[in-house]
């Protein structure tokens, strides 16, 4: 009984299988020519003329339409398939029907008189490099080399006048500025030209922190003012500190020389002066370290 | 062409010159255009049918909408001129007679000049409009189905599928979208006519991975009869389809392919030393110095074991 239903079973699937492939599947004499290129399908078999009159015309053609469109699109069905954006895809192949051009094939130009030339001298074209020369890049480039020789405290070379070929009207002005300020006084007693303006731009140029910045740096200075408001302990200035300690030194050192001088005379009170500065050297750094503990 | 290109004044701007430059004969070539127009006389019906034809197409084509009197068959100088003005190598022209009602002429050009041309009657018309069914978007790459002998056998038919395919078939794609398979173009020759149906194709679920096919009819749809015909020489037809030599597939050395479709490779190999082959060690196989020297290695070591 098990093995007979089992029978049954495999049957009826069988059949089923059958009838789904029925539905897609077309029976031709002659298989139809394909082109998935063009989508395009061409069925040679003759046209049953007589079914043809018999049958209404529209029907049968719609028939006739609907079996040859199955064959096509199982063709097409056959391609590979992707998945773009959502949408199902199918590769198609070339077309593979012949059709003809439109307009003729391109003809190769001829070659011009240089390409001529080229050829004949075996001339190859050389590919250009798409940097430009910038002068700012060479002027930054001078500067990054002062500032290393200013580092390693070389002797460097004054602003003054580069020899280039065509100085313009500014860099002539900034080189007329450098040699009048650059005299043993500055600059301070050279005399002007009789409508020579004052040179512009020469004070000292003052930089401020920028708006919007280093947030944590902001943050961390303006908590050490607070601290050091907040703190009841006196703010101990340093250098006010070591100031103070070395004039009292001085002071001290001074007044033991007074005390010798009534004795030895003038001429020892300049020695005892310069003993005197010599002196605090010495302890000099100790007030820092107190400072710093 | 050229000889004219050149007698045109030089293009003023950049935008015009990549305009000329693009209707330049190129190796690929663009989608052909078509441009439907109509001669001093139309019937209504031809009048429809060259609209429904513009609606099918429409991308890529032109309909001029005023009459334009001119015999193909006859001057094509002045058709000439039109595909040359409005870039197009395809053309559908419509009239209307005594001597040939109900007329349309499909035609193809090749250089500015006509390539082949068939006349064709209409019997019967039914527009996409006195079909009412829900319609196909406009654009959509038709699939086309020539059906019946005479398509194959005919000469003339030959020719006229040729042009049916080149008019219809829009642009050529690497990729279509499954769901777009909606259109479809029937042709059929029967009884000496031309039977073109358009259907929208429905995709109904089989059970399998394809789908079954149904149709239902869009319009338009004609019957044909063919009339005159001009069909271009051989050798004019043979230029017309030479293909440009950068774009032919290279050949690949030492492969082939049979008849089942499977690929076959040829190698070449050297000549192998069979001295250094590797072959299965053991203990008796091993090389070894024979005292009196007339024995080589190659002699059986078995047999050297063993006094003779």
């Amino acid at each position: 009984m098990a093995a007979c239903s089992i029978e049954d079973v495999l049957a009826k699937v069988e059949q089923e299988e059958a009838e789904k492939l029925k539905s897609i599947t077309v029976h031709k004499e002659l298989d139809l020519e394909l082109d998935a290129g063009n989508l395009l399908a061409v069925d040679k078999n003759r046209v049953d003329e007589r079914e043809f009159k018999r049958a209404k015309k529209d029907e049968f053609l719609r028939a006739l339409a609907r079996d040859n469109t199955q064959l096509l699109l199982n063709e097409v069905w056959k391609h590979p398939t992707e998945r773009v954006e959502d949408v199902i895809v199918v590769k198609l192949p070339e077309p593979s029907t012949p059709l003809p051009r439109e307009k003729p094939v391109p003809k190769p130009k001829p070659p011009t008189k240089w390409e001529q030339f080229a050829k004949l001298k075996g001339i190859q074209k050389k590919k250009k490099t798409n940097l430009v020369w910038d002068e700012r890049v060479a002027k930054n480039e001078f500067n990054r080399l002062r500032n290393i020789a200013r580092s390693q405290k070389l002797k460097v070379p004054g602003v003054g006048l580069a020899p280039a070929g065509r100085q313009s009207r500014s860099e002539l002005a900034q080189a007329v500025g450098v040699a009048k300020v650059s005299t043993a006084s500055v600059g301070k007693f050279q005399d002007r030209l009789p409508k020579e303006k004052a040179p512009k731009n020469a004070g000292k140029k003052r930089k401020f922190q920028p708006n919007i910045g280093d947030f944590a740096g902001e943050k961390q200075k303006q908590l050490d003012i607070l601290k050091v408001l907040g703190s009841k302990k006196p703010r101990l200035d340093i250098t006010r500190a070591v100031n103070k300690q070395m004039r009292e030194e001085d002071m001290e050192a001074g007044a033991k020389a007074r005390k010798g001088s009534g004795k030895k005379g003038r001429s020892s009170h300049m020695s005892g002066k310069g003993k005197g500065r010599k002196g605090p050297k010495g302890p000099k750094g100790k007030p820092r370290k107190q400072g710093k503990r | 062409m050229s000889k004219d290109f050149y007698l045109q004044s030089k293009p003023k701007t950049k935008r015009s010159k990549r305009f000329l430059q693009n209707r330049e004969s190129k190796l690929t070539e663009n989608v052909k255009n078509a441009m439907i127009m109509k001669g001093g006389n139309t019937s209504e019906t031809v009048t429809h049918a060259l609209k429904d034809i513009y609606a099918l197409k429409k991308p890529n084509a032109v309909l001029y909408k005023k009459k334009n009197i001119m015999r193909p068959f006859e001057d094509s100088t002045s058709l000439e001129f039109f595909s040359k003005k409005s870039d197009c190598s395809l053309f559908l022209f419509g009239s209307h007679n005594k001597k040939r009602p109900h007329n349309l002429i499909f035609g193809r050009m090749f250089d500015f000049h006509v390539l082949d041309m068939v006349e064709l009657g209409i019997e019967k018309f039914a527009s996409l409009k006195e079909i009412k069914n829900s319609k196909c978007a406009a654009g959509t790459k038709p699939m086309l189905v020539f059906a019946g002998e005479a398509f194959d056998t005919d000469n003339e038919h030959k020719r006229l599928k040729s042009i049916l395919i080149d008019f219809f078939r829009g642009p050529t794609v690497t990729n279509v979208r499954l769901a777009g398979l909606e259109h479809l173009l029937h042709f059929t020759a029967v009884e000496g006519k031309i039977y073109m149906r358009s259907y929208r194709v429905l995709l109904k679920k089989s059970g399998c991975r394809t789908p079954r096919v149904e149709l239902e009819e869009i319009g338009p749809s004609f019957d044909l009869v063919m009339r005159r015909t001009h069909l271009a020489s051989d050798d004019l037809y043979k230029t017309a389809h030479r293909r440009p030599k950068a774009l032919k597939p290279k050949k690949k050395k030492n492969v082939s392919h049979d008849a089942f479709g499977t690929k076959l490779g040829r190698l070449h190999m050297q000549k192998q030393d069979l001295s250094k082959l590797q072959t299965r060690k053991m203990k008796g196989l091993k090389k070894r110095k024979v005292v009196g020297g007339e024995e080589s290695s190659s002699s059986s070591p078995k047999r050297a074991k063993t006094p003779e």
